[in-house]
C-alpha cells in the first residue's frame, strides 16, 4: 500500500501542517489528520503486531473498530498504550510509538511466533506448561510458574507507565428529554425533530467532529445547515464523548475527551470528563460496522475495509492506494469504488454476486472501475511491506475457484454491515439474526430507548434521516410534545439483496484466513473449538479469545458465529451471539474515578479542636476516616515514651483526651425511655433526669453491636454516645427500627456528632480542674455530682456545657461536651489550669493503655462475634425485660461455657512482651486454632509491665494457675503468659466513685 | 443507576439511598420465642421478581421507605414511606400546598 | 481420550490439529442416573469428579440449564487463596488450597493457578495486629502466611502509591505466598473433561423446570429435556439456589441473591505480578493481572439484592476511585470491560455444603464471594457427603442449622445482613 495525499479535497487544513514522530522518524500531516491518515498519507505500511503470532498489522479502519493499527501515544508518565491509531486527532509534536514488537514494529524477533503458528492454535496452552515436556511430568506449579513468565512477557499490548498519571479528570452530571447518541444523518435528524418540539436535547458525538457518516461524503452541506439549526434550538452539542454505556433507567455513561488532541492544554482542564447522564428518552443513532471477510493472509497490512478507504478520500484526503483491488457482496461499496477511481486510482471491483445491475455498470465504466461479477479475493500475497498482489477465485456455489492474481496494493473490503446493537446489549435486549440483511438486528426495548437509521438496520440514507425523525417523534409523544408523526421506514434497502460471505474457501487449498486480527484467531480455529465441542458461542470466545481484543467483537464476531454456525450445520441464529459488556470502547480508569483519588480518595474528618491539638503538639492518627490525637511527645519523646507519661499523669493527676470522634445522638419524644429499654440490653425505665448508665446494644442475632453511654437531660429527652467506628451503623439502625418496626413509639433521632465536642477530663485532679473552669463551683460537689451524674451548666467565659461524670480510664473523670465552636475556647479554658496541676493532654494510645489496664472493650474486642457474656458484661444483659437480640442470643452455641470469654493477660516472665494478634494456646499443643487471642497490648505504668486483653476458652476462671503460650509466627516468638481477670487495675472501681 | 423517587425528595439516583433489605419480613415481638426470630432473622424468599424492600434516603432526608422493585429488571413499581404515619403527614403537607 | 502434553500438541499440529476428540462427550440424558448433580458450574462438575475419582460411583450426570461454566466460574476475578480463620473454614479453604497446587496435573489441564502472592495491604497498627491474628492462625494450621514490612512491599510492589498524597497511608502487608489466580474457565473445563473421562454425562442445555417429590424423597427432574429420575440429587446452583429450593417445596434459603461486579482491563505488558486487595476506610478493592496482560479487578456488591447480569455506576466508579488510589498508574490504563456475576449471599458469609429436609437431596450454596477459590474442596467435600449421606467433620458447620445453633463463622463479623459479607 502506498496511500498518498490528494491535492485538494478533505476537512483537512493544508495551510495548518503539524510535525510528529513515529517510532522517532519525523513525520508531518494537517490539522484535521488523525494519526492514521497523516501515516497513511506518509507512505508507512506497518503499525503494530499481532498478539499471538506477531503478524505485521496495518491500517484495517477508519474508527473505533480498528483492529490493527494499535500504537502508543506520547512519554513518560502521559504515555497512552492500546491507542486506536485511527481515532488518534493529530496535535503537534505528537509521540508515537509502536508495541508489542521488538525491535519494532517493522522488524519484530517475536515474529518466531508466526513459524510456529501450526503450534499454537486456540487453547494450545490447556494442554501443556503443566510439566516437563514433552509428557508434562512433574507436581505442583512450580514449572507453570516459569513457562508463566516467559508467557506474560510475550503476551500482553503497550508497556504502560508505572508512573502516576499526572493528569487530572472531573465527573460532571446532566439531565435531559432527549438523548441522541451519534451524529450521522439519522441522529442530526433525531435531534432536529426532538429539539423543534421543545424538547431538552444532548446529540453526543464520539468523533471530533460531527455528522458521522456525512463525514465521509464530499458535500458538506446538509450537514453543516443541521447543525447551525440544532445550535440555535439550544440543544447541547457534544464531540469527543462516547457514550459507553447505557444503564438503569435511561442513564448513560458518557466519557468527554477534553485535552487528548491538545499539544499543550490548560493545566487547569481535566484531561478527560466522566458524565452521568440522564435521559427521560434516548435514541440511538450509533451507526453500523462495515464487516470483512476471511480470506488466505486476510490481515496482511493494506487489507482494510471499504468505508474505511472512502473516509480517508473524502475527509482526510489521502487515497489509500493506487492499485486497489475492492471485494464486495453488497451495494454500498460502488459508489466507493467510482470515486477512489476518480481520485486516480485505479480500481478493480469484485462483486461476490453473480450479476451487477446494469445501471451500476454503466456508472463503474464511466468511472473507469473494472469489475467483474461472481468473483472475490481468494489469498492476499503479500510484499516487503504490505499486499502486492491477490490472488482472485470465481463463485462455484458456496466455494471459490482460483482464477488469476492481480498486482495491488490495497484491498478494500466489504463483507457487509452490522449495526452497532453494542449499547441497547447493555440494557439486556438481545439481538437478532436477519437474514435478509445477513446481521443481527436490534430489537424493540421495553425501555423508553429508539433505534434510528443504520443502527436499526436501515441502510439508504434518505431513510436513515426519516427514521431519525421518527424515533423522535415517537420520543416527544411519550413526553407529551405534539409533533407530526413519521412513519419509521423498513429495514434494509439495498437494490440487489447482499450474498453472505464471511470466509472464501477454495477446495484443496488450505489458507490462514483470519477472524480475530488482533488476536490471531484463525478460521481454523473456530474449527478446532468446534471439534472439541467448544460450541456453545460464550465457550467458543473464551477457548479461542474471539472477541476478547480492545475491540471486544466489533470486527470478528459476525464471521466467527457464521463459521461455527457453519461447522454445527445449523443456522446463524441457532448459535446465538455473545453479550456486549460496557464500556462501548475502552475508557480510562482515571477518568471513572474522577477528583475522588489521593488524599480525597474518602472524606477526611476533622474535630474542631485539630487545630488545637496539633499546636499543641498532638501526633495524629486514623480512626475510621477521622484523624485523633495519637500522643502528644515532648521533646525527645517517642511514642511509647510518651503514651507511658500520658497515661501515668491521668492516674497521677490529670489529662485532656478530645473524645470528639464518638458518635451522638439526641433521642427524644415521649417514648424515648421505652426505645432505649428496647435497644439496651440493661434496664433503662428508671434511669433519673440527671443521670448517665452504660449501655450495650446487641444485633438481631443477640451479638454484641455497640456500646456506650446515654444521658437523660430531662423526661423525654436523652443524650447518647456511640462508638467513633460504629456512629453512622447506629444512627441507621435506630431509624430503621423507628420508622420500620416500630411505628407504636413516638420519638425522634437525631445526630448531633458535629453539633456538639468532647472532652474527657481524667485523673484524680479531674473535679479539681473543673471545680476552676465552672461558673458555679456549687455543681461540682460530688453529692450533687456522683458517679454517672450529668448536669447542664455554663463554663467560665460563658460558654454551655453538659458534662458527664464517666470513665473509660477507671480514674475519677469526666467527659465535657460544648457546642462545636465553643471547643478551642472550652481547651483555652482547662488547658492552663490542667498544666498549673502537672496534667498532660493524651491521645488513642494512652487511652488504650488506660482502658486495657481497666478491661474495658473496645472495637478490638467487639468484633461481631462476640456475645455479651464473652465481653464479660452479661451482668448487664437483663433478665426481667426483651430487647433487641434477647431472643437469639440464647441459641446454644452462644451459651456455651468454653466459648473464649475477655480476660487479662500478663507475661510470665515480666521483661517479656507480646502483641496483639498474637494467638493463645495451651502449654502442650502450640499449633491448630488455639484457645483464644490477643486483642490488645500496652505497657501498664502502673503495674510495671506489659499487660494485654484477649479471649481464651472458659475465661480465666477455667486457666486459673495454668500457663499459657501466646504465639506469634508471622512476627515473633512464643511467649508464656499467664491469663488474668481483666480488671487489672482497680478492680472495685473505688477511684471513679472518689 | 436506579433512580428512586424519595417520597419527600424526589427522584434521585439510588447511590444517595441505603438499601435495607425484604421489607415483607415482620419481625416478631421482643419476646417471641427463638424460632420466631430464626425465621425472620436468617430466611429470605429471595424473590426473583418484584418485591417488596425498604430503602434509606441516607444522603437525603434520612427516611426509610418501602420501594415495589423487580429484582430482575430493577424496574420500580411503587414508593412510599415506610412508617404509616409519615403518609398522613405527607398527604396533609399536599393538602396545604 | 488422548492425554493432552506438549507431545500431544507438537503431534496433532502436525495433522493440522484434525484429530482432536471433544473435550468432553455431549450424551442424550438417560431416564435414570444414581446421581444427579444440578448445576454445571465449578461446583457441580468438581462434585461430579470427585464423585467419580474418590468414591468410584458411575452413572452420574451434571444438568447445566446453559452452557458449562457460565455462572460465576466464568465471571469471577480468580482469586485463589486460603486466608481463612474461623473454625470450619480454616481447614476447608486450606484443603481447596492444597487441591489447586496439583490441579492441573490432577485434571490433565492447565488451569494455570499461579502461586504469585496474595498480598493484602495494611493500614494501621490496628489492622497489622488484626491480620496477625489471621495470619498466626493460617500459619498454626499448617499454611504459610506472613506479615511484610514497609520496606519489603516496596521493593516487591514498588509502584503502589507510597506518597503523601495518599489518604490511608501504607504501613505493611499480609502476605500468602501460595496464593494466587488461576484460568477460570480452564477450572471449568478441566473438571468436565475429567468428569466425562470417568463416565460422568454433562448435560447441558438442560434446564431444570421442576423437583418431583415422593414424600421426603427426591424421585426425579423435570428438565427441558424430559424426566430425569435420580437416586441422589444435588444442587449447586449458586445465584439461584433460593429458586431450586422453591422448586422443591422447601421454603425458603438464608441466602439472597446479589451481584457482584468485575472488570478487566485492556492487556498490557506485566504491570504487577501479585495480587494486591486494599480495603480501608469502608472501601474493598482486589486487582491481579491475568496472563493475557488485563487487569483483572473488583470491589464490593453492587448493595442491592438483584438478580440482573448486569452493573451499575457507582459501583464502578468506587471501584476505579480504589484502582488509581492504590495504583495510581492506573489513571491511563482504560477499562475494557465490566459486568456482573450473582452471588448467593449467605446471611453469615460462610457457604452450605449439607443435607436437606430431603433425605436423597443435598445443598451447596451460599458460596458469597468466596466460591471460585472453594470449588475444589467444595466438590471435593460435596461428593463425600452424596456418596457417604454424612458431612466430613470438616463441614460439620457447613449446615443449615446453624442458625438455629448460633454458630458463627462468619469471617467479617459483620452480622446477619448478607449484603455486608463482601
Amino acid at each position: 500500500m502506498s496511500g498518498h495525499r490528494i491535492k485538494n479535497g478533505g476537512r483537512i487544513d493544508r495551510s495548518k501542517p503539524i510535525n510528529f514522530t513515529w517510532d522517532g522518524m519525523p513525520r508531518s500531516g494537517y490539522e484535521g489528520d488523525s494519526v492514521a491518515s497523516a501515516l497513511m498519507a506518509s507512505g508507512d505500511m506497518v503499525f503494530g503486531r499481532s498478539f499471538k503470532y506477531h503478524r505485521p498489522r496495518g491500517i484495517m479502519s477508519a474508527g473505533v473498530e480498528e483492529s490493527g493499527a494499535i500504537i502508543s501515544i506520547g512519554e513518560g508518565d502521559r504515555k497512552d498504550v492500546n491507542v486506536k491509531m485511527t481515532t488518534q486527532e493529530l496535535y503537534q509534536g505528537l509521540v508515537a510509538t509502536g508495541q508489542n514488537a521488538w525491535p519494532s514494529v517493522r522488524f519484530d524477533l517475536g515474529a518466531i511466533n508466526n513459524s510456529m503458528s501450526r503450534f499454537l492454535v486456540a487453547g494450545f496452552y490447556y494442554k501443556t506448561f503443566m510439566g516437563l515436556p514433552p509428557f508434562e511430568w512433574g507436581k505442583g506449579t512450580w514449572l507453570w510458574m516459569q513457562y508463566e513468565k516467559i508467557i506474560r512477557k510475550a503476551a500482553g499490548m503497550g508497556e504502560s507507565s508505572r508512573e502516576a498519571d499526572p493528569d487530572h479528570y472531573e465527573h460532571a452530571h446532566g439531565f435531559c428529554d432527549v438523548l441522541v447518541v451519534g451524529s450521522g444523518p439519522a441522529g442530526l435528524a433525531a435531534a432536529q425533530t426532538a429539539a423543534r418540539a421543545g424538547l431538552n436535547v444532548w446529540l453526543v458525538e464520539q468523533d471530533a467532529e460531527h455528522g458521522g457518516s456525512l463525514l465521509a461524503e464530499s458535500s458538506d452541506t446538509e450537514r453543516t445547515a443541521a447543525l447551525s439549526e440544532l445550535s440555535d434550538l439550544g440543544v447541547t452539542i457534544m464531540n469527543r464523548t462516547t457514550v459507553f454505556g447505557l444503564y438503569d433507567y435511561g442513564v448513560a455513561g458518557l466519557l468527554e475527551r477534553v485535552t487528548d488532541h491538545l499539544s499543550s492544554a490548560d493545566p487547569r482542564l481535566p484531561r478527560q470528563r466522566f458524565w452521568t447522564l440522564r435521559a427521560k428518552h434516548t435514541i440511538l443513532a450509533c451507526g453500523s460496522l462495515e464487516r470483512h471477510f476471511a480470506f488466505g493472509n486476510n490481515d496482511c497490512p493494506g487489507v482494510m475495509t471499504t468505508q474505511a478507504t472512502r473516509t480517508y478520500l473524502n475527509r482526510y484526503g489521502v487515497l489509500a492506494g493506487e492499485q486497489i483491488v475492492l471485494a464486495t457482496n453488497n451495494d454500498s461499496s460502488y459508489s466507493t469504488a467510482c470515486e477512489l477511481a476518480r481520485a486516480g486510482a485505479s480500481v478493480t471491483l469484485l462483486d461476490a454476486r453473480n450479476q451487477i445491475n446494469k445501471k451500476v455498470a454503466q456508472k463503474l465504466s464511466a468511472a473507469n472501475v473494472d469489475y467483474r461479477a461472481g468473483h472475490t479475493v481468494v489469498k492476499a500475497n503479500s510484499g516487503a511491506e504490505g499486499v502486492s498482489s491477490v490472488l482472485i477465485g470465481k463463485a462455484n456455489g458456496s466455494e471459490w475457484t482460483a482464477t488469476d492474481q492481480l498486482p495491488c496494493d490495497l484491498v478494500a473490503l466489504s463483507g457487509g454491515w452490522s449495526p452497532l446493537v453494542n449499547l441497547i446489549s447493555h440494557r439486556g435486549v438481545k439481538p437478532v439474526w436477519d437474514p435478509s440483511t445477513a446481521c443481527f438486528m436490534p430489537v424493540d426495548s421495553s425501555e423508553p430507548l429508539t433505534m434510528a437509521g443504520s443502527a436499526a438496520g436501515i441502510w439508504n440514507h434518505d431513510d436513515c434521516i426519516k427514521s431519525g425523525h421518527s424515533a423522535a417523534s415517537m420520543a416527544a409523544k411519550s413526553l407529551g410534545k405534539e409533533t407530526t408523526s413519521v412513519v419509521m421506514p423498513a429495514t434494509g434497502g439495498w437494490n440487489s439483496p447482499i450474498k453472505p460471505l464471511y470466509e472464501v474457501t477454495v477446495p484443496g487449498k488450505q489458507f490462514k484466513g483470519f477472524v480475530d486480527p488482533q488476536h490471531d484467531v484463525t478460521c481454523e480455529d473456530i474449527r478446532l473449538a468446534h471439534r472439541e465441542g467448544f460450541v456453545s458461542v460464550e465457550h467458543l470466545k473464551r477457548y479461542t479469545t474471539l472477541g476478547m481484543a480492545t475491540d471486544q467483537g466489533k470486527v470478528g464476531n459476525i464471521i466467527g458465529i457464521a463459521l461455527m454456525a457453519e461447522a454445527l450445520g445449523c443456522e446463524i441464529p441457532a448459535v446465538g451471539t455473545t453479550t456486549f459488556r460496557p464500556p462501548y470502547t475502552p475508557i480510562s480508569i482515571g477518568a471513572l474515578s474522577g477528583q475522588s483519588v489521593g488524599a480525597h480518595f474518602r472524606p477526611l474528618r476533622r474535630t474542631p479542636m485539630h487545630n488545637w491539638n496539633l499546636v499543641n503538639g498532638a501526633t495524629m492518627t486514623e480512626a475510621g476516616l477521622w484523624q485523633r490525637p495519637w500522643y502528644f511527645a515532648r521533646g525527645v519523646e517517642t511514642i511509647s515514651s510518651a503514651y507511658i507519661r500520658e497515661a501515668t499523669t491521668a492516674r497521677k493527676s490529670v489529662a485532656l483526651c478530645d473524645v470528639t470522634s464518638l458518635g451522638k445522638i439526641a433521642i427524644q419524644g415521649p417514648d424515648a425511655t421505652e426505645f432505649l429499654n428496647r435497644i439496651y440490653t440493661n434496664p433503662f425505665a428508671k434511669l433519673p433526669i440527671g443521670k448517665a448508665r452504660y449501655g450495650i446494644m446487641l444485633r438481631d442475632d443477640g451479638f454484641v453491636m455497640d456500646d456506650g453511654t446515654t444521658w437523660r437531660l430531662g423526661e423525654s429527652d436523652y443524650f447518647m454516645t456511640t462508638t467513633t467506628a460504629h456512629a453512622a451503623k447506629v444512627m441507621v439502625w435506630l431509624e430503621e427500627l423507628l420508622q420500620t418496626r416500630w411505628h407504636d413509639l413516638k420519638v425522634h433521632v437525631t445526630t448531633v456528632s458535629e453539633q456538639w465536642a468532647g472532652v474527657a477530663v481524667a485523673g484524680p485532679k479531674s473535679r479539681d480542674t473543673l471545680l476552676e473552669c465552672v461558673e458555679d463551683p456549687g455543681v461540682m460537689e460530688n453529692a450533687v455530682f456522683p458517679f454517672m451524674g450529668v448536669i447542664e451548666t455554663t463554663l467560665k467565659g460563658g460558654i454551655p456545657c453538659r458534662i458527664a461524670r464517666i470513665s473509660f480510664s477507671g480514674e475519677m473523670a469526666y467527659e465535657v461536651y460544648v457546642a462545636s465552636d465553643f471547643s478551642p475556647g472550652l481547651m483555652d479554658l482547662l488547658w492552663p489550669i490542667v498544666q498549673s496541676k502537672d496534667g498532660c493532654l493524651y491521645g488513642t494510645e494512652a487511652l488504650g493503655a488506660l482502658r486495657i489496664e481497666k478491661g474495658h472493650v473496645t472495637g478490638a474486642e467487639l468484633d461481631g462475634r462476640v456475645t455479651i457474656e464473652d465481653a464479660g458484661l452479661g451482668k448487664m444483659a437483663s433478665p426481667n425485660k426483651s430487647f433487641i437480640g434477647s431472643a437469639l442470643r440464647n441459641r446454644p452455641d452462644m451459651q456455651r461455657h468454653d466459648r473464649p470469654r475477655l480476660v487479662g493477660i500478663k507475661p510470665v516472665d515480666h521483661n517479656f512482651t507480646f502483641h496483639a494478634g498474637a494467638i493463645l494456646c495451651s502449654e502442650d499443643k502450640v499449633e491448630g486454632l488455639g484457645e483464644g487471642w490477643i486483642t490488645g497490648v500496652t505497657h501498664s505504668p502502673e503495674l510495671g509491665h506489659w499487660i494485654g486483653l484477649g479471649y481464651i476458652s472458659g475465661g480465666h476462671e477455667a486457666w486459673y494457675r495454668k500457663r499459657a503460650i501466646a504465639t506469634d509466627p508471622v512476627r515473633k516468638g512464643n511467649v508464656e503468659v499467664e491469663i488474668i481477670s481483666p480488671h487489672m487495675i482497680d478492680p472495685s472501681g473505688s477511684r471513679m466513685y472518689g | 443507576m436506579i433512580r428512586i423517587n424519595c417520597p419527600f425528595c424526589g427522584e434521585r439516583d439510588h447511590s444517595e439511598f441505603g438499601y435495607g433489605g425484604d421489607a415483607s419480613i415482620q419481625y416478631p415481638a421482643l419476646d417471641a420465642p427463638a424460632k420466631d426470630w430464626i425465621e425472620a432473622v436468617f430466611q429470605r424468599e429471595n424473590i426473583a421478581g418484584v418485591q417488596q424492600e425498604t430503602w434509606q434516603h441516607t444522603s437525603g432526608c434520612r427516611m426509610w421507605i418501602v420501594v415495589e422493585r423487580n429484582t430482575i429488571t430493577h424496574e420500580i413499581h411503587s414508593v412510599k414511606p415506610a412508617h404509616p404515619g409519615t403518609k398522613t403527614l405527607l398527604a396533609n403537607a399536599g393538602d396545604h400546598q | 481420550m488422548s492425554k493432552y502434553s506438549a507431545w500431544s500438541v507438537f503431534k496433532n499440529g502436525l495433522s493440522g490439529h484434525k484429530n482432536w476428540d471433544r473435550a468432553w462427550r455431549d450424551p442424550e440424558p438417560k431416564t435414570e442416573y444414581d446421581i444427579v448433580i444440578v448445576g454445571g458450574g465449578l461446583h457441580g462438575l468438581a462434585t461430579a469428579y470427585y464423585l467419580a475419582k474418590n468414591h468410584g460411583l458411575k452413572n452420574i450426570a451434571v444438568v447445566e440449564k446453559g452452557w458449562l461454566g457460565g455462572g460465576n466460574a466464568g465471571r469471577n476475578t480468580t482469586i485463589v487463596r486460603s486466608n481463612y480463620m474461623m473454625p470450619g473454614n480454616r481447614d476447608f479453604y486450606e484443603h481447596s488450597l492444597r487441591l489447586w497446587e496439583n490441579l492441573s496435573h490432577e485434571l490433565n489441564y492447565n488451569v494455570m493457578f499461579s502461586q504469585r502472592s496474595h498480598v493484602s495491604l495494611l493500614h494501621s497498627p490496628a489492622a497489622i495486629d488484626g491480620a496477625a491474628r489471621r495470619y498466626n492462625t493460617m500459619r498454626l494450621t499448617g499454611s504459610d502466611g506472613e506479615l511484610w514490612d514497609l520496606p519489603t512491599l516496596k521493593r516487591n510492589i514498588p509502584h503502589l502509591n507510597y506518597g503523601p498524597d495518599s489518604r490511608f497511608p501504607i504501613r505493611g502487608a499480609a502476605v500468602q505466598r501460595r496464593a494466587g489466580t488461576a484460568r477460570h474457565d480452564a477450572v471449568a473445563w478441566g473438571y468436565a473433561r475429567g468428569a466425562d473421562q470417568h463416565g460422568v454425562d454433562i448435560l447441558q442445555n438442560c434446564e431444570l423446570t421442576g423437583v418431583q417429590r415422593d414424600g421426603n424423597r427426591v424421585v426425579g427432574l423435570q428438565t427441558s429435556k424430559g424426566l430425569i429420575k435420580a437416586k441422589k440429587v444435588g444442587f449447586a446452583v449458586a445465584g439461584s439456589s433460593s429458586r431450586v429450593w422453591q422448586m422443591a417445596e422447601l421454603g425458603n434459603l438464608p441466602i439472597e441473591t446479589h451481584k457482584l461486579q468485575a472488570f478487566v482491563s485492556e492487556p498490557l505488558k506485566p504491570l504487577l505480578d501479585h495480587v494486591v486487595v486494599f480495603g480501608v476506610g469502608g472501601a474493598h478493592f482486589y486487582i491481579s493481572q491475568s496472563d493475557k496482560g488485563g487487569m483483572v479487578f473488583g470491589g464490593d456488591l453492587d448493595w442491592y439484592k438483584s438478580y440482573a447480569q448486569r452493573g451499575n455506576l457507582p459501583i464502578v466508579q468506587d471501584v476505579a476511585e480504589c484502582a488509581t488510589s492504590i495504583l495510581p498508574c492506573l489513571g491511563r490504563v482504560r477499562l475494557l470491560r465490566h459486568w456482573s456475576g450473582l452471588m448467593d449471599m449467605s446471611m453469615d458469609g460462610a457457604s452450605f455444603i449439607c443435607k436437606t429436609p430431603l433425605e436423597n437431596l443435598y445443598l451447596n450454596a451460599g458460596w458469597n464471594y468466596g466460591g471460585f477459590k472453594a470449588s475444589p474442596a467444595s466438590g471435593w467435600y460435596f461428593a463425600d457427603l452424596i456418596a457417604n449421606n454424612r458431612p466430613d467433620p470438616i463441614i460439620a458447620n457447613h449446615d443449615l442449622k446453624r442458625f438455629e445453633r448460633g454458630c458463627n463463622i462468619d469471617e467479617r463479623g459483620a452480622g446477619p445482613d448478607p449484603k455486608l459479607h463482601g
